[in-house]
């Protein structure tokens, strides 16, 4: 029930959305992740420590634009609820696409995205230098965006992939898993 | 019929090559070039580059059709709108070229229309692939294509088609 209406949310307010041209996301994205393992010298570990930290800044900012468009100034009741508006709301809005949602641990703190589609990888083979396929992970900005995201309405998550189909894997799936929630802290006391 | 398919970049630098035989009547899709005519088929190639440029501005078609021919070796060409060219040597085998019985089937007689038109949905495939293959990020301009993804669609392409 509450799946089918985040659905419906994040399909109406995508409509609603000015929308750019794929291509010009996809060859964007590209370009900033060749010219980075260019930069580092194709250290693809500092790569996507890199990327990480640019989605986080992205997502820490982009919290507030989500939150706005998608006019759900509600909180989150658990953090089910909150996987079911990332993978329905905020990946429909910003990438049209609804990865599914799966593999929940028992205490209900991880779950997996998995992609079927990823619009950022389209066209795009990993270098065949026989590392980038065991040590990129293309996409890696998404981690960040999550991360900073989150972080901003008081969840601190870890995302990382798991597997990607760039490297050929079967498929692309992302694992978060909520590490706290953060309480709002006083200031440190002045004395 | 054998076939050797190269891309040409703009500096007539060879980004990509490929050998393979015919699929059609029967044929296994094996290269049947002796180990000289290999070597030589790179020259022959190459050589060609001088008559696509006096080609390429006559019509405003990307497909140039057979534009050389060196002994039993025919040449066909394709540019593609950035100045890559992709060259098709074509090598009608000895007895297919005698036979004027079955001189309709593509490979027999190499000027025909129906070979034309084989080579042409050839290098019409061949393009789309390697339109996608230069869009990957990591892939420079003039850059070989390494890509085996981009191989086994043009393998793909050529037991379709040729």
């Amino acid at each position: 029930m509450a799946s089918s209406k985040a659905s419906r949310l994040g399909e109406d307010r995508r409509t609603r959305m000015d929308k750019v041209n794929a291509e010009l996301v996809v060859l964007t994205y590209g370009t900033i992740v060749a010219q980075l393992c260019k930069d580092f010298d194709s250290d693809y570990v500092e790569v996507n420590k890199q990327l990480d930290k640019m989605g986080y800044n992205i997502g820490m900012r982009l919290i507030e634009d989500y939150l706005a468009k998608s006019n759900t100034v509600r909180r989150c009741s658990s953090f089910r609820e909150t996987a079911e508006m990332i993978a329905k709301v905020g990946f429909k809005i910003f990438l049209n696409i609804t990865p599914a949602i799966t593999n929940w641990t028992s205490d209900g703190k991880q779950f997996s995205l998995v992609f079927d589609e990823n619009p950022f990888a389209d066209f795009v083979e990993l270098p065949d230098d026989g590392r980038a396929q065991d040590e990129l992970w293309y996409s890696n900005i998404m981690c960040g965006v999550l991360r900073g995201a989150l972080e901003m309405v008081q969840m601190q998550v870890e995302a990382h992939f798991v597997s990607d189909v760039l490297r050929g894997n079967d498929t692309t799936e992302m694992r978060i898993s909520l590490i706290r929630y953060i309480d709002d802290e006083l200031p440190p006391e002045d004395d | 019929m054998s076939y050797y398919f190269a891309i040409i970049g703009t500096q007539d630098n060879p980004l990509f090559e490929y050998e393979f035989g015919t699929s059609k009547q029967g044929g296994d899709g094996q290269a049947r070039f002796s180990e000289q005519a290999r070597h030589l088929n790179q020259f022959v190639l190459h050589s060609s580059l001088d008559i696509v440029e006096e080609v390429q501005w006559t019509n405003g078609q990307l497909y140039l059709k057979v534009i050389d021919k060196f002994f039993n070796n025919y040449i066909s060409c394709f540019m593609t709108g950035g100045n890559v060219k992709f060259l098709l040597l074509h090598q009608p085998t000895a007895t297919a070229a005698g036979a004027t019985r079955n001189s309709t089937s593509v490979g027999a007689n190499p000027t025909s229309p129906q070979t034309e038109e084989a080579i042409k949905n050839f290098f019409n495939e061949v393009y789309e692939n390697y339109i996608k293959a230069i869009m990957s990020p990591f892939h420079k301009v003039n850059m070989e294509i390494r890509s085996p993804v981009f191989r086994q669609r043009v393998a793909a392409a050529g037991r379709k088609y040729l």
